[in-house]
């Protein structure tokens, strides 16, 4: 069979979505946001919601979201998308609405937000990019950096007895009454890559239906604070943080409800 | 013998030359170009050994940047 005759729109099994438009993404190549982004803009495709969502970036890497899909974006102050996401929810109930964030945004500075807005039981879905790394600014220390890991301002790795522990953000989410499905996914194989999706439109269904709070926790790679190459940035995820941030659901009561 | 040939297209200016569909390939269909670079500077995939693609579709799934279209036919038996 000749090629050409291969490559016709009839055939088609994967393609870029339509909502992710031709705007070159700022993200260094390999980065797990890129793979996040066209989850999102695919669930919000496959559910007809372009007209009715309404995500909420965040300060981080992922602050120019708003210039990659193609829906309604607010822009959040430093940490605060969950209140920002509160308000858009309540005035608007029938709007998809959701948050983006990152580690640095959503566990050390939107800490507070995050888990009232959780705890009031809001019916928005989180979307959280947990790389253990300050991305955007030069990779330096987290929250979530784990324990012996070099950033630029832990250069001998980060101590238990300086820093603290990693937090484990999603685990306490999971223990408040007003969350509905709480999950930890990774982007690095194809079928991680699928259960993610499937894990983000649950939440986006649960935001819709009113269950709750959806929190769904992606761990990620940052090839380049953690200096490494794409694809070896991968293998040392699966190797360190997963030991820590186990893949899985963690709380689903939306099933009961 | 696979049952499906495939094909890609990869949209050459978006890439960003970050080897994760090259990995993610299970028939060896995917590399980067070793000298020649897009307007941007990155060494972007191509599909070096098209003829072994069965349109799995695994490279446009890990590909952060959506430039990888992946068309599937089911082979005709003869």
């Amino acid at each position: 069979m000749n090629i050409d005759d291969i490559k016709r729109a009839e055939n088609v099994v994967c393609t870029k979505p339509r909502l992710l438009n031709d705007n070159n993404m700022h993200y260094c190549p390999g980065c797990s946001h890129g793979v996040v982004h066209k989850l999102v803009a695919e669930v919000i495709e496959e559910m007809g919601a372009e007209h009715i969502a309404i995500g909420i970036a965040p300060v981080g890497c992922a602050v120019f979201a708003y210039n990659y899909i193609d829906i309604d974006w607010i822009e959040a102050a430093h940490g605060r998308a969950p209140a920002v996401a509160t308000a858009a929810k309540r005035l608007n109930p029938d709007r998809l609405v959701f948050t983006y964030q990152g580690d640095g945004d959503l566990a050390a500075i939107g800490t507070a937000e995050t888990i009232h807005a959780a705890n009031r039981g809001e019916n928005i879905a989180i979307i959280f990019i947990n790389n253990a790394i300050y991305g955007m600014t030069g990779g330096q220390m987290a929250p979530t950096t784990l324990e012996g890991m070099k950033t630029s301002t832990t250069p001998y790795g980060r101590r238990v007895d300086l820093n603290g522990h990693p937090l484990r953000i999603t685990e306490l989410l999971a223990q408040l009454p007003g969350t509905c499905y709480v999950t930890r996914q990774s982007v690095h194989t194809p079928a991680t890559v699928r259960k993610a999706k499937a894990a983000i439109r649950k939440a986006f269904e649960n935001s819709m239906k009113g269950l709750g709070t959806s929190v769904v926790e992606i761990v990620s790679t940052c090839n380049s604070g953690w200096k490494m190459t794409p694809d070896k940035a991968n293998k040392w995820m699966v190797d360190n943080m997963f030991p820590f941030y186990p893949p899985g659901d963690l709380k689903n009561t939306a099933a009961e409800k | 013998m696979a049952k499906f040939i495939g094909a890609v297209d990869i949209n050459m200016e978006r890439c960003k030359g970050c080897d994760l569909c090259v990995v993610a390939c299970p028939c060896s269909v995917l590399s980067l170009q070793p000298k020649e670079v897009n307007n941007r500077g990155y060494h972007y995939a191509f599909a070096a050994n098209a003829e072994a693609c069965i349109g799995c579709a695994a490279c446009a799934t890990v590909c952060p940047d959506g430039c990888i279209t992946v068309y599937r036919v089911t082979k005709q038996s003869e």
